[in-house]
C-alpha cells in the first residue's frame, strides 16, 4: 500500500512536468465545456419558448433538465473520456521500458502488482482532477434549474467505473509495447470496439446479441446516465478492471523472463 | 555475501551467461571484467532479480535470488550500465520515491536524501531536472539512487562509461569511498580501473569464467613472463628469424620503422626467466647490427586480459 502511494505521487508529478498530461486535460475541458454551452443553450432556448408558446410547450412534452442537459452530457462525457485517456494511459509503462527506467523499477523491492495499482491510481487521480473540472457545469445547471441531484451522482459513478476501465485497458495495452503511440492507438481501437458493438449486437444472432450487448460499454452505462446504480452494472466494470490489471500484470511477469 | 552457482541464461538460441560460478565475501569489492558481450550485464540483472536466469543458483546478503526476491531487493543498490533516470524529475523528488519504495521510514526520507546528496556531490544541482543534467552529474543520481538504502551490497554496472577523463577520476573515487562494510560488484572492460578499485578480479568472457584471482596474484602468475622491445638496424627479415630461434622467445612482432627512424622495432616475448636481454644484445653484436634500444617490459594487466579472453595458454583458469 505504502509502495502504491509513492508510485502514485511521482505519477502525478511527472505528469504535471508532462505536457501530454497537461494537454490532454485542457482539450478535455474545453470540449466539455463546449458540448455543455450547446447543450444548455439550447435547452434555455427551448425552455424560454415553451414558456411564450404554450402550443410548442405541449409538443415537447414536459421540458426536463435531467432528459435534456445532464444525459447528454454525461453520454458526450464517455466519449470524450474514449478518446482523451488513452493518452493518460499510453506513457504508463512504455516509456518506462523504452528508456530503461523500468529496469530500476523491477529491482526495488516493489511487487509487479503494487507496480500497476500504482499506475492505476496515478491516472484515475488524474482522471479525478479532469472530473472536477466539469463540476462547474452542474453549479450552472442547479444554479439556472432543478437538476435531480440524484441523476448527476450516478452519472458521475458511472463516469468514473467507465474511466477506470477505460483506464485499466490502456494500462494493458501501455505494458504490451514499448510505443507510446502505438499505445494509445491500440487501446483506442479496442476501447471503440467495446463501446460500438452494443449497436451491432442489434444485427447479431440471439444468443451472440446477448452476449455482445454484455460486453458493450454502452448497455452497462445506460442505468447510470438514468439516475440508476445497479450492482450487474458496477460488477460489469469491476471484473472489466481487474481482468485487464491482471493481464498486465502477466505482461511485466513476462517481461521479466524475456528480459 | 554472494553465493553464484552454476548459474546459466540463455536468450531464445543465444548465449547469454554460461554456468558462472563464484562467491563474494562482505565488504570485498570484486572486479567483474570482460569485453562488450562478454555477459557482465546478464549476470547483474540476474543477481538484482531484474530478470531469471535459465539454470543455476545464486543467494545474495543470504537470500535465494529466485525464492526471496524482495528480502534481496531491499538489500542491494543497483546501477544500471544506461543509467536510466526519471528526466522530469529532480533529484531530491526522484531519490526521495526510491527511497520511499526501498522502504526508508517517513520521517527518515528528506535527511537520508540530503545525506546521500552531499556524499555524491549533488547538492547543488537540487534544483535542476534529471534531463538537464550532464552525464557525469545523472551518474552521481545513479549512485545516489543505489546508495539510499545504505544497501549491503552495491551493484554497479559500468559506473564510468561515457564520462569524459575528469567524470571518470572523479567517480572512481568516489566509488572507492564505498567500500569497507559493503561489498560491492562492479563491472567494467577497461583494466586501470578495476586494478585501480578491485582486490579481486573475475574475468568473463562469451558468457564463461576464464580467471578468477585477487588482482596481485593475477599479475604474478603473468610476472614471469618478459617482454622486450628491441629496435635493431639490419635486414629486417633476417632479424626477425634470427629473434625468434633464441631460446624461450615465444613470439616475435615485427613493427615497420616509424618517419625518421632506421630501424624497425621488434616485441620479443620470452616465456619466462629474467627475459632475454642479454641474448638480443648479443645477437646483435655477432651480426654486426646496429642495437638502438632494448627495452624490457612487464606484462601489463591489459596484456593478461588480452590472453585470458584471446585463450592463449599461460593463465590458469
Ligand atoms: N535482451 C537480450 N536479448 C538477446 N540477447 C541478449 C540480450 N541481452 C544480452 N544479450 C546477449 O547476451 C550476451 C551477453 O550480453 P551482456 O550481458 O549485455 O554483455 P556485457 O554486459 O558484458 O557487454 C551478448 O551476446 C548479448 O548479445
Ligand atoms: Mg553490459
Amino acid at each position: 500500500m505504502r509502495n502504491v502511494l509513492f508510485i502514485v505521487n511521482k505519477e502525478l508529478r511527472s505528469s504535471f512536468n508532462s505536457p501530454v498530461a497537461l494537454v490532454t486535460i485542457t482539450i478535455f475541458t474545453a470540449l466539455i465545456g463546449y458540448y455543455f454551452y450547446n447543450i444548455f443553450a439550447s435547452f434555455s432556448t427551448l425552455s424560454f419558448q415553451a414558456q411564450t408558446n404554450p402550443v410548442e410547450a405541449k409538443q415537447y412534452g414536459a421540458l426536463n433538465v435531467t432528459e435534456f442537459v445532464i444525459r447528454p452530457f454525461f453520454g458526450i462525457m464517455s466519449l470524450v473520456l474514449l478518446i482523451m485517456l488513452p493518452m493518460l494511459t499510453m506513457r504508463s509503462f512504455a516509456e518506462e521500458k523504452k528508456s530503461g527506467t523500468m529496469e530500476l523499477l523491477l529491482t526495488f523491492p516493489v511487487r509487479d502488482i503494487e507496480a500497476i495499482m500504482g499506475k492505476f491510481f496515478g491516472c484515475l487521480a488524474l482522471f479525478f482532477l479532469m472530473l472536477a473540472l466539469t463540476f462547474p457545469c452542474m453549479a450552472l445547471v442547479a444554479y439556472f434549474g432543478e437538476p435531480e441531484w440524484g441523476v448527476i451522482g450516478a452519472g458521475y459513478v458511472g463516469m468514473v467505473l467507465l474511466a477506470s476501465a477505460f483506464i485499466a485497458m490502456g494500462l494493458f495495452m501501455s505494458s504490451i509495447t514499448e510505443n507510446q503511440i502505438v499505445a494509445a492507438i491500440l487501446s483506442f481501437a479496442a476501447l471503440l470496439v467495446l463501446y460500438m458493438i452494443g449497436y451491432t449486437a442489434a444485427y447479431a444472432g440471439e444468443w451472440l446479441n446477448v452476449i455482445l450487448s454484455y460486453l458493450s460499454f454502452t448497455a452497462h452505462f445506460e442505468s447510470f446516465a438514468k439516475g440508476v446504480i445497479d450492482t450487474s452494472d458496477v460488477n460489469y466494470y469491476l471484473l472489466f478492471v481487474i481482468f485487464f490489471l491482471f493481464l498486465s500484470m502477466r505482461s511485466l511477469e513476462s517481461k521479466r523472463w524475456r528480459g | 555475501m554472494i553465493e553464484v552457482e552454476g548459474l546459466t541464461k540463455t536468450y531464445g538460441e543465444a548465449r547469454g551467461i554460461d554456468n558462472i560460478s563464484f562467491h563474494v565475501e562482505r565488504g570485498e569489492i570484486l572486479g567483474f571484467l570482460g569485453p562488450n558481450g562478454a555477459g557482465k550485464t546478464t549476470t547483474m540483472r540476474i543477481l538484482t532479480c531484474f530478470m531469471p536466469a535459465t539454470g543455476g543458483k545464486a543467494t545474495v546478503a543470504g537470500y535465494d535470488i529466485f525464492e526471496e526476491s524482495l528480502k534481496v531487493r531491499s538489500r542491494i543498490g543497483y546501477l544500471p550500465e544506461t543509467v536510466p533516470l526519471y528526466t522530469d524529475m529532480q533529484p531530491p523528488s526522484y531519490l526521495a520515491f526510491v527511497a520511499g519504495l526501498k522502504g526508508l521510514p517517513y520521517r527518515r526520507i528528506k535527511p537520508r536524501v540530503e545525506e546521500v546528496m552531499e556524499q555524491v556531490g549533488l547538492t547543488h544541482m537540487a534544483h535542476k531536472y534529471i534531463g538537464e543534467l550532464s552525464k557525469g552529474y545523472r551518474q552521481r543520481v545513479g549512485l545516489a539512487q543505489a546508495l539510499i538504502n545504505d544497501p549491503e551490497v552495491l551493484i554497479l554496472d559500468e559506473p564510468t562509461i561515457g564520462l569524459d577523463p575528469k567524470q571518470i577520476v572523479e567517480i572512481r573515487s568516489l566509488i572507492k569511498g564505498l567500500g569497507g562494510e559493503r561489498t560491492i560488484i562492479l563491472s567494467s572492460h577497461i583494466l586501470p580501473e578495476v586494478s585501480m578499485v578491485c582486490e579481486r578480479l573475475i574475468i568473463i568472457d562469451e558468457g564463461k569464467v576464464k580467471a578468477m584471482d585477487t588482482t596481485a596474484n593475477l599479475l604474478k602468475g603473468m610476472g614471469t613472463a618478459v617482454r622486450v622491445e628491441a629496435r635493431i638496424g639490419g635486414p629486417a627479415d633476417e632479424v626477425e628469424k634470427e629473434l625468434g630461434a633464441l631460446a624461450g622467445v615465444r613470439v616475435v612482432t615485427r613493427t615497420a620503422p616509424s618517419n625518421g627512424e632506421l630501424a624497425a622495432r621488434y616485441l620479443v616475448e620470452f616465456a619466462n626467466g629474467d627475459g632475454g636481454g642479454h641474448l638480443i644484445s648479443r645477437l646483435a653484436a655477432r651480426h654486426a647490427w646496429d642495437l638502438y634500444e632494448l627495452i624490457p617490459a612487464k606484462l601489463t594487466l591489459e596484456d593478461i586480459f588480452i590472453k585470458v579472453v584471446t585463450k592463449e595458454e599461460g593463465v590458469a583458469s
